[in-house]
């Protein structure tokens, strides 16, 4: 790798917090569109964010700290490794040690809302990390790498053959933004589950590393989405784009839904979908 | 003014306590929060969590039962905090006033920065209330005889 593009990947690893938080504020501002109403300006996720900077601190355990900035410092290394072009599989788990990070946070608060908060997460990561694995793997079968890299250099986009795969990474991104009708351990805005769910007992400078933390992986999440049209960034850009779209639009029409309903889904149809897509590759002889 | 102090004004999180209301108020509170008036267009939404908090509203008068929740809801908020005392209830006791239980207002347990008189307090009102606050919070002297 030569120098400018090193130059190019450390400065968007280091800007993805900042896409995160524009893309939040996108969020909400569509969500509000939706629902009828103005909406806040685009840079309220940035304001929410240095107000709560600048609040007194009133922490719960002194653990918590440290694992707030582990969230965000694990979000950001896991958002390097995909500007980097790293291994798939190394960045879904050190993404996962950063979820880990939020919730041994709220395990770590004496508070029953915080404490079912963090079951919830656990369970959310039950749910969409073998599905997220699994598609990984198709990404292998059909590129012979689980590098970044490797999907580059197999040139041709992913959709064409993978279009089951993108499919099931939608209800992981839902999972993960925490959004309707899959927000069961936490959600944002003025939606309520379980007081604040894992994020109740984060308060002050800490609430806003846990935001900035999921900015960065909402941010890492849609450059993987991204891969799936390689050769053109711009479409791979709008794929990723339009998949938030959807998430939003599903977040409008859906109720939240059980923890049980969600294991279900992501256990029976995104693993469907992928299987079905291998197969279907296999009989056709692609990979 | 700083970009701190700027934040502050723009964001600003609500936690809405009822105290023994009728709801008359609360109802009002939460039509604040619909497609009608939208506070959220001003940063202002409703969170549940007194820990993220930076205004604690409250409706309805103080009660003997109450005032432990009342106080420690308002311990656990952060500075800088503010307190709005929504509808005549929360403001002097109303007509509970009088009644064996009730303290007075919620001013008799915790300090009230911004009163918003009215049976029931109108959206429009609270609005206007919630903006008090935030001149307030920005040091700005408040208008005489708002109400």
């Amino acid at each position: 790798m030569d120098y400018p593009e090193t130059l190019i990947s450390a400065t968007l690893a280091l800007a993805t917090p900042l896409i995160g938080g524009l893309l939040m504020g996108v969020d909400r501002k569509l969500t509000a569109r939706m629902q009828e109403r103005v909406g806040p300006p685009l840079v309220q996720p940035f304001y929410d964010a240095i107000k709560l900077w600048g609040k007194a601190p009133m922490i719960a355990s002194g653990l918590q700290p440290v694992l707030a900035f582990g969230y965000l410092g694990f979000a950001l290394v896991a958002a390097g490794l995909v500007t980097f072009r790293q291994d798939l599989l190394l960045v879904f788990f050190v993404t996962g040690i950063a979820d880990i990070c939020l919730t041994v946070a709220a395990f770590n608060a004496k508070s029953p809302y915080s404490f079912l908060g963090g079951r919830r997460e656990f369970l959310a990561m039950l749910s969409y990390e073998p599905v997220m694995l699994l598609a990984y793997v198709a990404i292998f079968l059909v590129t012979g790498s689980f590098t970044i890299r490797g999907i580059y250099e197999y040139g041709a986009p992913l959709l064409l053959v993978l279009p089951a795969a993108l499919v099931t990474l939608m209800i992981v991104l839902v999972i993960e933004m925490k959004k309707s009708p899959f927000d069961v351990s936490g959600s944002g805005h003025a939606h309520q589950e379980l007081v604040r769910g894992v994020f109740t007992e984060f308060s002050g400078y800490t609430m806003a590393l846990v935001e900035l933390g999921h900015w960065t992986k909402l941010a890492t999440t849609l450059m993987i989405l991204s891969l799936f049209w390689v050769p053109n960034p711009v479409i791979g850009a709008a794929i990723s784009l339009a998949m938030f779209f959807a998430a939003l639009m599903v977040d409008n029409l859906y109720p939240r839904l059980t923890w049980q309903r969600m294991l279900r889904t992501t256990w029976t149809v995104g693993f469907a979908l992928i299987l079905v897509n291998v197969a279907a590759l296999a009989a056709g002889g692609v990979i | 003014m700083t970009l701190m102090q700027k934040a502050r004004l723009k964001s600003l999180w609500v936690l809405h306590f009822d105290c023994g209301s009728c709801n008359g108020c609360d109802i009002e509170v939460l039509a604040a929060l619909t497609p009608k008036f939208d506070v959220e267009r001003f940063g202002i939404v409703n969170i549940g969590d007194p820990k993220q908090a930076d205004v604690l509203v409250v409706t309805g008068p103080a009660n003997r039962r109450n005032q432990r929740v009342l106080r420690n809801l308002y311990e656990q908020m952060p500075e800088p905090k503010l307190v709005i005392a929504v509808g005549t209830c929360a403001c002097t006791g109303g007509v509970f006033h009088n009644c064996p239980n009730i303290i007075g207002g919620v001013d008799k347990v915790v300090p009230v920065d911004v009163y918003v008189p009215g049976c029931a307090a109108r959206p429009e009102q609270i609005i206007d209330g919630v903006v008090l606050a935030i001149k307030k919070l920005a040091g700005e002297a408040p208008e005489e005889d708002e109400g």
